[in-house]
């Protein structure tokens, strides 16, 4: 049994089923992507793991404990955190600023900050924090306001803010998403040092270039249903996903 | 102005500075007509009015339209405490911070379920209803219309008996918040008060208690809620709590101010809880600068000042002020600037008003640091600045 375990998800918008009986097993220390195409339940199953959704029936069960009915927040302090496919930071902070707080949400868990302690005193913070920043690439930037970054940095800084949690498992929203060429393959790089620690994670992504320099193993959704789950190699040579996503076009 | 750029010396200088201002500010008022204590008085009770404001909307960006509520609470708590146990305002103004403070656990605890536009009227809903509780139900508290008074035979059972018929004053062990000294200083009369020096004791604490909060972790949170809340909740913290802590401190300042207004006088009347007085404090800290440490008291004093100075003019005045155009134009000319000043000044507050939040949306503190950046650009630097200002829009 894997460190992420869904099963039997069913979830509906009004008549729509946007997914049903849909099974996921994340193993430990593994890059697993979701493909599929638009509408398939990508992002509706990854907001069923951080408690945005819930799902009507089924298990999301992470390292030992069930995400059902937990709050983003709690789901957070479980180990699981999140990078958003249009980066959520703190626009008008400092990036310093910006992955220090996830590094207090990280010790002091929902609500125990020193009042009186001035932040200039919280060294051990600032020193964790820097060093998620030099973990992709942006210490140099540390002052910036957040929000005058361009939007592939902003993508890096989310990363950042996700790294100085330790989390155990990172979600990826379509971590390379309007990024130029030269952007997407410096994050591919960056995300395969990432996964060199051994954190694990699920990557949702449209850009197969993407998926299979990253994924260790494959999930395909289409219309709400898993259709193949399966290494690179054999997703690719696989009729049911060359039929509904790719066409039969990708090579 | 962000947390990590603050440094221990800039804090000191700007904690001197206030220290200074306060020390010395009979003598720097005086010239500007604004000199005497009823009116500094009210510079130190609406700063720490408007510091307590900026704590919950400058740093977390909820706008609460019912803080007022919470001035009113202050002062019939103080009045109260004058009427039973004693003149002395420490107790008044610790039942004024008690009381305000549960009241603001509660109307938070239920407003902070909402925010942004459903937030700002529920507070104004609940100080309203604050508002008309206190003419109706709550009269045996309140006094309903004729505000809460002392009065010759209030029990007082810590004080010693009146010796005289007449009311007593608030004291500070014995020290009387009317008492004044008054001096000459080149040519102009200057007040040193009781009542001034208390509120600017208690300013000076306020603002120290502020920055504080602005320069440590909780601060940085309740910014990272006004900056991104959902981020802020899928980061791994509830945000409810620092809502409340924020929305409680800033109801403790409110009721801080409203005890001192029924310090240096001792009455409390429904008015204060009004709309319009939660609208004001909306309005200094935005003049000023909302989120910044010293706009808001830039505001309050501000606010305070025009208020002063344009309701004070009447018709006879402007007719002097405008004696030098000819007859007709001057009649027309004063008919129209009666409007803004007297009774009307508030016309005046309102154009201002929208004149600073359009052309200096950061607030009066933002004009004095465009000011101040002219002064200081450094030879030859115009254009790097300017690129540096391209970069940060794009």
């Amino acid at each position: 049994m894997g460190i992420l375990n869904v099963s039997s998800i069913n979830m509906h918008f009004g008549g729509l089923q946007a997914l049903n009986n849909v099974n996921l097993d994340v193993r430990q220390g593994t890059v697993h992507a979701i493909i599929g195409p638009n509408g398939a339940g990508k992002s509706t199953l990854l907001n069923c793991f951080v408690g945005r959704l819930t799902p009507d029936t089924g298990v999301v069960d992470f390292d030992g404990i069930s995400l059902i009915g937990l709050k983003p927040h709690e789901i957070n302090q479980a180990g699981v955190s999140r990078v958003f496919q249009t980066p959520e930071i703190f626009g008008d902070l400092s990036l310093l600023e910006n992955v220090m707080i996830p590094a207090f949400a990280k010790r002091d868990g929902s609500y125990r900050q020193n009042l009186w302690a001035p932040l200039r005193g919280e060294s051990k913070i600032r020193e964790r924090a820097m060093a998620a920043l030099a973990d992709v690439k942006m210490a140099d930037k540390a002052g910036m306001i957040a929000n005058t970054l361009s939007r592939g940095d902003k993508r890096r800084l989310e990363l950042a803010m996700g790294l100085v949690q330790e989390p155990k498992l990172l979600l990826l929203d379509e971590p390379t998403a309007g990024m130029a060429r030269a952007d997407t393959n410096a994050t591919i790089a960056l995300l395969k040092e990432i996964s060199a620690t051994g954190l694990t994670m699920v990557i949702i992504e449209h850009d197969m270039h993407v998926v299979f320099s990253l994924a260790e193993r494959i999930t395909v959704l289409a219309q709400g249903t898993v259709i193949a789950e399966d290494e690179p190699a054999k997703i690719k040579g696989h009729p049911k996903v060359q039929e509904a996503y790719l066409g039969g076009t990708h090579s | 102005m962000t947390v990590s750029s603050s440094s221990p010396r800039g804090d000191m200088l700007m904690m001197l500075g206030m220290i200074v201002a306060i020390v010395f500010g009979p003598i720097i008022l005086a010239p500007f007509g604004a000199g005497y204590p009823d009116l500094m008085q009210k510079f130190a009770i609406y700063g720490i009015f408007a510091i307590g404001f900026n704590i919950l909307f400058g740093l977390t960006g909820y706008l609460s339209f019912g803080h007022a509520a919470f001035l009113g609470v202050g002062s019939y708590s103080a009045v109260w405490m004058f009427k039973l146990l004693s003149m002395n305002v420490i107790p008044a103004l610790i039942l004024a911070i008690l009381i305000s403070g549960l009241f603001a656990l509660v109307i938070g605890f239920i407003t902070l379920r909402r925010s942004g536009i459903y937030f700002a009227i529920l507070t104004l809903a609940f100080a309203q209803m604050s508002y008309n509780l206190a003419y109706s139900v709550l009269t045996p508290i309140t006094n309903g219309e004729t505000g809460l008074q002392l009065l010759l035979d209030d029990p007082r059972i810590l004080d010693a008996p009146l010796a005289s018929g007449d009311l007593p004053l608030a004291n500070l062990f014995g020290l009387q918040m009317n008492s004044t000294y008054e001096t000459s200083f080149l040519g102009m009369t200057l007040y040193f008060n009781a009542g001034y020096y208390l509120c600017g004791v208690i300013l000076l604490v306020a603002f120290y208690f502020a920055m504080r909060i602005f320069r440590s972790p909780l601060g940085m949170m309740l910014k990272a809620i006004k900056s991104n809340q959902n981020r802020l909740n899928y980061t791994g913290v509830n945000t409810r709590p620092y809502t409340l802590t924020a929305f409680v401190i800033s109801g403790i300042y409110a009721g801080l101010a409203g005890g001192l207004l029924a310090c240096t006088d001792p009455l409390a009347g429904a008015e204060r809880m009004q709309w319009t007085a939660s609208g004001e404090v909306v309005l200094m800290t935005i003049l000023g600068g909302a989120g910044t440490l010293l706009g808001p008291i830039i505001g309050a004093g501000a606010i305070k000042y025009f208020e002063n100075i344009f309701s004070a003019f009447n018709e006879s005045e402007l007719n002097a002020v405008f004696s030098f155009l000819p007859d007709g134009l001057r009649e027309a000319v004063v008919s129209v600037a009666s409007t803004f000043v007297g009774e009307g000044w508030q016309l005046t507050l309102g154009v201002l008003f929208m004149l600073i939040v359009i052309f200096l949306p950061g607030g009066l503190l933002e004009g004095v640091r465009r000011i101040l950046s002219l002064f200081n650009r450094p030879p030859g630097g115009g254009m790097e600045e300017r690129s540096a200002r391209v970069k940060s829009a794009a």
